[in-house]
């Protein structure tokens, strides 16, 4: 299914005649294969060890498939509170994505009609591009200072919050690029009609910019979703663990039962992989975010 | 750019003369209220504590009790400890072998992944997977894969692959510079695959006709063509080097002793395992110059800068 639609999508930029005039390339495809077994053999060697049983795992062959497979260590995870941590991620990924991209829209929005007219706007835009260079861990000391002092220490807004600044800068940067491609008469037209900012915003811009859209939140959300340093610093409690720091957590309370530990990694990571067998295209062109152009 | 957004303000001012409201004439742009949001978090979350920790470098706090001021002593104390010089150099060294393992692959990756045969493109779909894998997955099943009694070594029965590569202090840091480059090598082929789909097939057409073989072609069309795009790859690799935390800390957690222990992680330890925030922040400032000296120079070096020209110029 997946690979039917690789091939039917994908553009032939190049002639025909090239392929066919040349030999098959035996050193391109060697290559290809090489790094193919170095990119796979992890990925199979977790999935295969998730399925093994504790036994198996310690006297079969680690890169044979399990002797009687097993779904045990999918359960033994579940029942440690997974669904709490799964649900603490969604929560923290949907929320920072919703509000950093209508943060973002507002703001480009902003940028491209008034950065002309208004300097204040276009300084305004410098900033985010410089903050595009502030390295995220450089600032965790004064943002674990901020969070707890408001005493939102252990709390999922201390995630969402500083989660919400750090994916602006990029945001802003790919929709400013992407809004500048509107035509200034379509702006013109609204205005005609006696629309204002926030109409024009919400029934011209809005739906232009869809594409960009989804680039911004698919690259924020995956950013997110994966992110370990704020939950690593912000939060404590169990009842407030979002997934990749469950992961680390329970490494250090399953010790030896690796099985069970390579489960939870499957287990994190199916909703992504789910997006990547629906929206490929989609998802690979967020993941580089524009910096393909 | 400015031209367009002021060429269109006398046909607004004739219009908006017919109108009974007076507010129209604020509608010429939308006004600065429309990026305080943005500006609010950004400045609250980011700007604001790259100030802060400026002035954190300055006190002594263990993170629970007041905070004390401790004049130049943290920084004294910080740029003495051969501990920080070492990271520093490890930093370093992470920064300059990852580029040189993983701009070569990438870029090969890239060309393979672009051809147009049906099996490049079942290869390219499982490339990409490790991107859509958090950093602490990711550094879990190496260290399992790695495991000198239960991983690579004791399947494949070869004994050279069953040493304790983790474990070695020897060995360590470049174990962590190979995941690093299986975590990041598909992010930067994506963006060569993207950047060869862009050069015209006419070039290869005319290289063929005179008689270029691929070697050829591969020298003098693609890496030429590629250029904006290598600067892009090696932008973000650099400066993204140096905010690679999370894949050592559950990797090796600095270890074994401080042979992983990079400027991120001594800046984490210092301060959140080792309760001297003041350190910590000098260690930050230092990442902070770092990391931005680097992009301003890189940008400036390369011109990336002017992002806004990308289209026209295309």
């Amino acid at each position: 299914m997946v690979t039917e639609a690789v091939v039917v999508g994908r553009p032939s930029r190049r002639g025909p005649a090239r392929s066919k005039r040349e030999r098959p390339n035996v050193l391109g495809a060697l290559g290809g294969f090489a790094w193919l077994l170095f990119a796979v053999v992890p990925l199979y060697y977790v999935v295969i060890t998730s399925l093994k049983t504790q036994q198996n795992f310690f006297t079969g062959n680690a890169l044979l498939p399990p002797t009687n497979p097993t779904l045990d260590n999918y359960l033994l995870v579940l029942q440690n509170d997974f669904l709490t941590y799964f649900l603490n991620s969604v929560i923290v990924t949907v929320v920072t994505v919703v509000v950093s991209v209508a943060c973002a829209l507002m703001a480009a929005y902003a940028i491209v009609r008034g950065a002309g007219t208004n300097r204040k706007l276009l300084w305004t835009f410098s900033l985010f591009l410089v903050g595009l260079a502030i390295p995220l861990q450089a600032v965790i000391i004064p943002i674990y200072l901020l969070i707890t002092r408001a005493g939102l220490y252990d709390t999922l807004i201390a995630l969402i919050l500083p989660s919400v600044a750090f994916s602006l800068p990029l945001s802003i940067v790919i929709l400013v690029n992407f809004l500048r491609d509107i035509p200034g008469e379509l702006f013109e037209a609204m205005r005609v009609d006696g629309a204002g900012d926030w109409r024009t915003l919400t029934t011209l811009v809005f739906p232009l910019a869809k594409p960009a859209l989804t680039t911004v939140a698919i690259y924020n959300g995956l950013n997110v979703w994966n992110g370990f340093i704020f939950p690593l610093v912000l939060t404590q409690s169990p009842e407030k663990r979002v997934l990749p720091l469950a992961l680390w957590t329970f490494q250090g309370e399953f010790t030896a039962n690796i099985p069970a530990v390579l489960a939870a990694v499957v287990l994190s990571t199916l909703p992504i992989l789910a997006l990547y067998i629906f929206g490929r295209r989609q998802l690979l062109a967020g993941l580089t975010a524009g910096f393909g152009k | 750019m400015s031209t367009t957004t002021i060429a269109p303000a006398p046909t607004e001012d004739s219009v908006g003369a017919g109108r009974p409201r007076s507010r129209q004439r604020i509608h010429r742009a939308p006004s600065l209220w429309y990026a305080s949001p943005a500006l609010i978090m950004f400045a609250a979350f980011a700007l604001i504590p790259l100030v802060v920790v400026f002035g954190l470098s300055f006190t002594n706090w263990d993170g629970l009790s007041a905070i004390t001021f401790a004049g130049f002593d943290n920084w004294v104390a910080a740029l003495s400890d051969p501990q920080t010089w070492e990271a520093l150099w490890l930093t370093i060294q992470v920064m300059v072998l990852s580029w040189i393992i993983q701009t070569p692959i990438a870029i090969l990756l890239g060309v393979f992944t672009a051809g147009r045969q049906r099996y490049r493109a079942i290869f390219a779909v499982l490339y990409f997977v490790p991107l859509l894998i958090s950093a602490a997955a990711i550094a879990i099943s190496w260290k399992a894969l790695l495991d000198p009694n239960f991983g690579l070594g004791q399947s494949t029965g070869i004994p050279w692959l069953s040493q304790n590569w983790l474990g070695d202090p020897n060995t360590a840091l470049y174990v962590v510079i190979v995941v690093i480059a299986w975590q990041f090598i598909p992010f930067h082929a994506l963006l060569y695959q993207g950047g060869v789909q862009q050069i015209p097939a006419s070039m290869y057409e005319a290289a063929t006709l005179d008689g270029a073989g691929r070697m050829q072609q591969f020298f003098n069309i693609t890496l030429p063509q590629l250029r904006n795009t290598i600067i892009t790859s090696t932008t973000l690799l650099l400066v993204g080097s140096l905010t690679y935390f999370d894949i050592v800390f559950v990797l090796t957690g600095g270890g074994p002793g401080t042979a992983t222990r990079i400027l991120p992680l001594d800046m984490y330890i210092t301060g959140f395992q080792e309760y001297n925030m003041g350190v910590a922040s000098v260690l930050a400032v230092i990442l902070v110059v770092f990391g931005l000296s680097l992009s301003l120079g890189l940008t400036k070096f390369s011109g990336f800068s002017k992002m806004s020209s990308d289209l026209e110029g295309a």
